[in-house]
């Protein structure tokens, strides 16, 4: 159980203008503009929810993560997790939360993964029938096997980041805090990453926050979404309710060989190259039938698709609708 | 405390891969070693007399200090640590049920062991072989050579309780460079890393040895050489107790404070 309330976060960060004499200036006086990384943040989230943490760069999704995992001190408000506030039960709090930054490592670079999963066991004193129940199933669903005894550096990125989540799982925490665990990886890598998420969520009951940029991590993942701009939440709901809020936008992807499109109300042509042509109705106004027969009158289509919006483009208007 | 240990035992394994670094490390202090002993040399034959060591005791201090190099210098910091602190990979650190002190603390033994056991047995050996008086001579009893290893691994205690002033301090700048630089310079002169204490001017000399520095290499090397003994031994030792409790008390509330303001740069 996640409770946030009022959570607020001040940087101080030194500017300075290009040039020698302006670097030369800071040596006397030091400028310093204030950023408020986080403005009264509240949510909660249940044991066992799964939760997707989006929002621009800079927008303090790891601000939040930092500090729920009590690395961050918040200037005020107040965090409870499973009745710890982090930041002042550091050492007992971290004890049952496993932490992936994906770009950072915890493995240790030179030594075999493996004897950084033992270091990781006698850190957090697990025993060895735990130890070894997880390491087990961990090895087999993330197919370790064939790399556990190779040196972290010699690792692929999608490799790494493989351990680097059975290295944050090993001691069965309650809470898994993921920040961008899919960054960089190949499709193929993030599915298995994907899979593997779900199925400790829905096996151990694991609650899961996981910030990303890559949609289809949300898509794929979880059913609730924070969404936060500038330090703000500026959505908490499901998947479903943000596709309503924007499902009155449909766009239709025509393939053509000849014609000439005169303007339509309702239908905004968004691209247009030499026999390709993406537009987007909007259904308020306009159905689609209607739209389709108004486009293929003015030209001879070949090919025809409509889609809803994706969910980076609803992101992308709920920035506008935000304006952040 | 085992979680430590465990620290201790991959660090320490880690360490002991380095191998070529150990050969370049071997020789620079064979070649460092030889020309300190010169050097003396040609003072002490222009007047033994005017010396505050015999030629003996100096030879001594010079090759224990060149083969167990590693276990004092104090400019020798672990960048991993300054490299968690400024690119923020302090949060894995940070994220886990330790204490960073201490775990910082291990580390540091863990790595400075290794390299002295890598460096330090051929140095001996051939510093042993040495015709008399450019060699090691050994010490005068049992006695005299346990006191020396305990002031030993407290005077390596001292020097990483020190080191780790400067590691917090760093929480505080954004680049440790300037203040590694002025602690290098000016602990190496103070511990005795460039000349011995002995060799300093008699008021400076008295100062000296009232810091921490002093209970550095100074105070083991010179137990076993025996120019440090009886009541005065005794004396350094409670000093040198002294201030490692101290350092290491500062360094705790230190760190303590820092990690209250710390700020995991980086996103």
């Amino acid at each position: 159980m996640i409770e946030l309330k009022n959570i607020n976060k001040t940087f101080k960060i030194s500017k300075r203008n290009a040039g020698f004499t302006e670097a030369l200036k800071t040596l006397f006086k030091k400028e310093y503009t204030y950023v408020h990384a986080l403005k009264d943040v509240s949510f909660s989230i249940g044991t066992g929810e799964m939760v997707g943490y989006i929002g621009p760069n800079g927008a303090g999704k790891s601000s939040t993560i930092k500090i729920m995992s009590g690395i961050l001190n918040p200037d005020s408000g107040e965090c409870v997790i499973d009745g710890l506030t982090p930041w002042k039960n550091r050492r007992e709090h971290v004890k049952h939360i496993g932490v992936v930054f994906g770009q950072r490592s915890q493995l240790w670079w030179d030594v075999p993964v493996i004897d950084s999963f033992e270091l990781i066991r006698d850190i957090y004193k697990i025993d060895s029938i735990t130890y070894r129940r997880n390491y087990d199933e961990l090895v087999s669903i993330l197919e370790l096997d064939e790399i556990v005894r190779t040196p972290a550096r010699q690792l692929s990125l999608g490799q790494r980041m493989r351990c680097e989540i059975a290295a944050s799982l090993l001691h069965s925490p309650a809470i898994l805090f993921l920040d961008e665990p899919t960054i960089g990886l190949d499709a193929v890598s993030k599915i298995a990453v994907r899979e593997f998420i779900k199925k400790i969520n829905h096996e151990h009951k694991t609650t899961v926050i996981l910030t990303t940029h890559d949609m289809q991590d949300i898509e794929a993942l979880t059913g609730r979404i924070l969404l936060i701009g500038k330090g703000q939440i500026l959505l908490d709901g499901s998947l479903s309710e943000l596709k309503k809020r924007n499902s009155s936008y449909k766009t239709i992807t025509l393939e053509f060989s000849a014609g000439n499109f005169k303007e339509i109300p309702g239908i905004i042509m968004n691209n247009k190259i030499d026999g390709h042509g993406v537009f987007q109705v909007d259904t308020g106004v306009l159905s689609i039938s209607n739209a389709i027969s108004e486009l293929s009158k003015s030209a001879d289509i070949t090919d025809i698709s409509v889609a809803g919006a994706t969910v980076e483009e609803m992101v992308v208007s709920l920035y506008e609708e935000f304006k952040i | 405390m085992k979680k430590y240990l465990s620290f201790f035992r991959i660090r320490l394994i880690n360490g002991l891969q380095y191998r070529t670094a150990a050969y370049a490390g071997i020789a620079t202090q064979f070649a460092w070693g030889f020309m300190e002993i010169l050097m003396f040399n040609a003072f002490y034959n222009a007047d033994a007399a005017a010396f505050p060591m015999e030629f003996s005791q100096l030879t001594s201090y010079i090759w224990l200090q060149q083969a167990f190099l590693a276990l004092f210098m104090t400019w020798f910091l672990d960048d991993e640590i300054f490299s968690a602190i400024s690119s923020g990979n302090i949060a894995y650190e940070l994220s886990r049920p330790i204490d960073l002190y201490t775990m910082w603390f291990t580390k540091n033994l863990a790595i400075r062991l290794s390299k002295a056991a890598l460096r330090c047995m051929p140095i001996l050996i051939v510093a042993a072989f040495l015709p008399r008086p450019y060699g090691i001579v050994l010490p005068a009893n049992f006695l005299v050579f346990s006191v020396f290893l305990i002031t030993m691994l407290l005077a390596l205690f001292t020097v990483v309780a020190f080191c780790m002033l400067i590691y917090i301090a760093t929480f505080y700048m954004l680049s440790p460079l300037g203040i590694r630089t002025a602690a290098l310079s000016l602990t190496e002169f103070l511990s005795g890393a460039i000349i011995p204490l002995p060799f300093l001017p008699d008021n400076v000399r008295k100062i000296v040895e009232f810091t921490p520095f002093a209970s550095m290499q100074n105070l083991p090397l010179r137990i076993y050489s025996g120019n440090i003994a009886g009541s005065e031994m005794l004396w350094s030792i409670s000093l040198q107790v002294f201030w490692l409790t101290m350092l290491v008390l500062i360094g705790k509330l230190w760190i303590k404070k820092a990690l209250k303001k710390v700020v995991v740069q980086g996103g």
